[in-house]
């Protein structure tokens, strides 16, 4: 009633109705709507146009070699011969050992600043933390050559190896060099650290205090709060930061360079030197003088590509798995 | 399972000596000049109230007046909130609540709770129930099995879940999984459920539900509610205690409460000049 008298105030009000732009606003609308796709769509033009450009260069290594491109363990730039195994194994290897390091402790500091650390000292400690993502990759290496090295050399080698008698295993056999597979993963461990630890602690902290509330209410202790409400209520987004952490490692260079002795060998022994895809570009692309070599370089940067586009997908499989059916699962 | 037969148990986790326990059934609350301060806000001002077993006593009062500070007091949920601090007494069965040997995890254990915003957690309907009782040390399926059917039972939600015990709890609808809320933490077997506003998410279907679920349940336990709807208060409860900036105004039984109150912010309350 009251609605209706107020529209005819309105309209007695006006005198002369206002015409309706529809034409101006809708061109406008239009445009707006247009350059947006465009921008959206220029970012897998992008992707596309990289995976071409990269299978293009890479096509005459991988039709000379065939799938041996990927298993042989040859890599002659005298001979012309081109096997990528040793980078790609490496690859794997180094970012598995810098996951098993990272995981407990970014998972841990995470759950130490969102359930555990006095309130004074949760920003401090989660500032300097994020601060590890912010030094660049040479700086680490760096540390790695005249820190890392030494300490690998001296202590914690002949430690694995002797003290704790690993080196039985084929897994810490051999000499104790420095730059090893080791070195390299657990620089990489340092470096995806912040990654895996800050989306770890924004997803407890995004965790709801009535799940808190439901478990303590229950009698739960701190740690049975944790473990039974906190953590299952953010698993899925704690996969997520791994995975995110497990694509830093494995494109991760420059370190990984710096540490990893650059040997075109796959060894069992993590003592042991080797190679990684993204540091084998790196060293002889300025160097790469036939094409040859640098098609198979190129076709190095396409394995390492798909490998992380593979990684990726996975990774959001996975989250996507978990946080469907996750919550249903007894 | 009645209220009696887990005493001796019970007595034995707050560390009370068993011949303390006077009432034959335990689960007597008594505040004695309970005070309450979040740092340097006081919310509890010197509250004096008894909580008898076996019938409902309900909270009620405008919003921050204390209803939930002092309901959270009686299983030390506001612990985990820094800078808190109390004064006076606040008994369960003449153990104090707040003294320093008392196990804060074995309290909460004979001190259950449900939220206003029901909160099962994201796992089957049988492991929410069977949470409770797992943390305690029991790891015997077939006990977990009893205890869950149990429990289910007791929150009328059995019939409805039991061919779907395996489903995840948030399948539930909301009033379900509010009795689900309910199951979990009977599940623990406590003598006392303390309430915070557990309907007032809910429909009238559900809410009614809920109600007629703890006029079931006094019989067993002392039943602590908060509310804001007043007509749920005086359906529900046997005694009413009214909270007015963070001091017990008044406090009896629910009838002469509601009728005829001696204090008159009471009676402004109840009859809605504020709040």
């Amino acid at each position: 009633m009251s609605e209706g008298d107020g529209a005819a105030v309105i309209a007695n009000g006006d005198d002369a109705p206002r015409p309706l732009r529809i034409v101006g606003s809708a061109i406008a609308d239009r445009v707006y709507t247009w350059v947006l796709t465009a921008f959206a769509l220029c970012i897998p033009a992008l992707l596309l146009l990289l995976v071409i450009a990269l299978g293009l260069a890479g096509w005459p290594a991988f039709r000379r070699f065939g799938f041996a491109f990927l298993t042989s363990s040859t890599w002659n730039p005298v001979a012309g011969i081109y096997g990528a195994a040793p980078a790609i194994y490496g690859t794997v290897v180094t970012s598995i050992i810098a996951l098993i390091v990272a995981t407990p402790l970014g998972v841990g500091v995470a759950l130490f600043l969102s359930d555990l650390a006095p309130r004074r000292v949760r920003q401090p400690v989660a500032f300097l933390v994020d601060l590890l993502a912010a030094i660049p990759s040479v700086v680490y290496g760096l540390w790695g050559i005249f820190v890392l090295l030494p300490f690998l050399r001296e202590t914690l080698m002949p430690f694995l190896r002797d003290t704790l008698g690993l080196g039985g295993t084929v897994f810490f056999s051999g000499p104790a060099y420095g730059p090893s597979m080791l070195a390299a993963g657990l620089i990489l461990a340092v470096m995806v650290l912040p990654y895996i630890s800050a989306i770890s602690r924004e997803v407890l902290l995004a965790v709801p205090r009535s799940q808190r509330e439901a478990a303590l209410a229950l009698g739960a202790t701190r740690w049975e709060m944790i473990r039974g409400a906190v953590i299952p209520y953010a698993k899925s987004g704690i996969i997520g930061g791994i995975i995110l952490g497990l694509g830093r490692a494995l494109g991760e260079t420059m370190a990984v360079t710096m540490l990893i002795g650059n040997r075109h060998e796959i060894s069992a022994s993590l003592l042991a030197p080797g190679y990684t895809m993204a540091s084998l570009i790196a060293n002889e692309f300025a160097e790469a003088s036939s094409d040859l070599h640098l098609s198979a370089l190129m076709a190095v940067g396409l394995t390492l590509f798909v490998i992380t586009m593979i990684v990726n997908g996975i990774a959001r499989w996975l989250v996507w798995q978990v946080g469907r059916t996750g919550s249903g699962r007894p | 399972m009645s209220a009696a037969s887990a005493g001796p148990q019970r007595s034995q986790v707050l560390a009370t000596p068993k011949a303390a326990v006077g009432q034959t059934h335990p689960g007597t609350i008594t505040a004695d000049d309970f005070s309450f301060w979040y740092g340097k806000v006081q919310a509890l001002h010197k509250v004096s109230l008894l909580i008898p077993p076996r019938s409902v006593t309900a909270l009620v009062g405008p919003s921050g007046c204390g209803k939930s500070t002092f309901l959270r007091s009686i299983n030390r949920l506001n612990d985990v909130i820094p800078g808190v601090r109390t004064d006076g007494l606040l008994l369960l069965d003449n153990t104090d609540i707040y003294a320093s040997r008392v196990d804060v995890v074995a309290l909460r254990q004979r001190v259950g709770m449900v939220f206003q915003r029901w909160n099962p957690f994201p796992k089957s309907i049988y492991d929410n129930v069977a949470y409770g009782p797992r943390i305690n040390g029991t790891r015997d399926g077939a006990t977990l099995d009893e205890i869950v059917e149990q429990s289910l039972r007791r929150a009328a939600l059995w019939d409805e879940a039991k061919d779907r015990l395996r489903a995840s709890a948030l399948t539930l609808s909301g009033g379900q999984q509010q009795r689900l809320c309910i199951a979990r933490a009977l599940a623990n077997n406590p003598e006392v459920l303390l309430l915070d506003e557990p309907a007032s998410a809910l429909d009238p279907i559900a809410t009614q539900r809920v109600e007629e679920l703890l006029y079931e349940l006094k019989a067993e336990l002392t039943i602590v509610i908060v509310t804001h709807n007043l007509q749920q208060a005086a359906r529900v409860s046997n005694h009413a205690a009214f909270f007015y900036l963070g001091h017990l105004v008044e406090a009896g039984i629910t009838e002469q409460l509601f009728t005829s109150p001696r204090e008159q912010r009471t009676e402004a309350y109840l009859t809605g000049r504020f709040g």
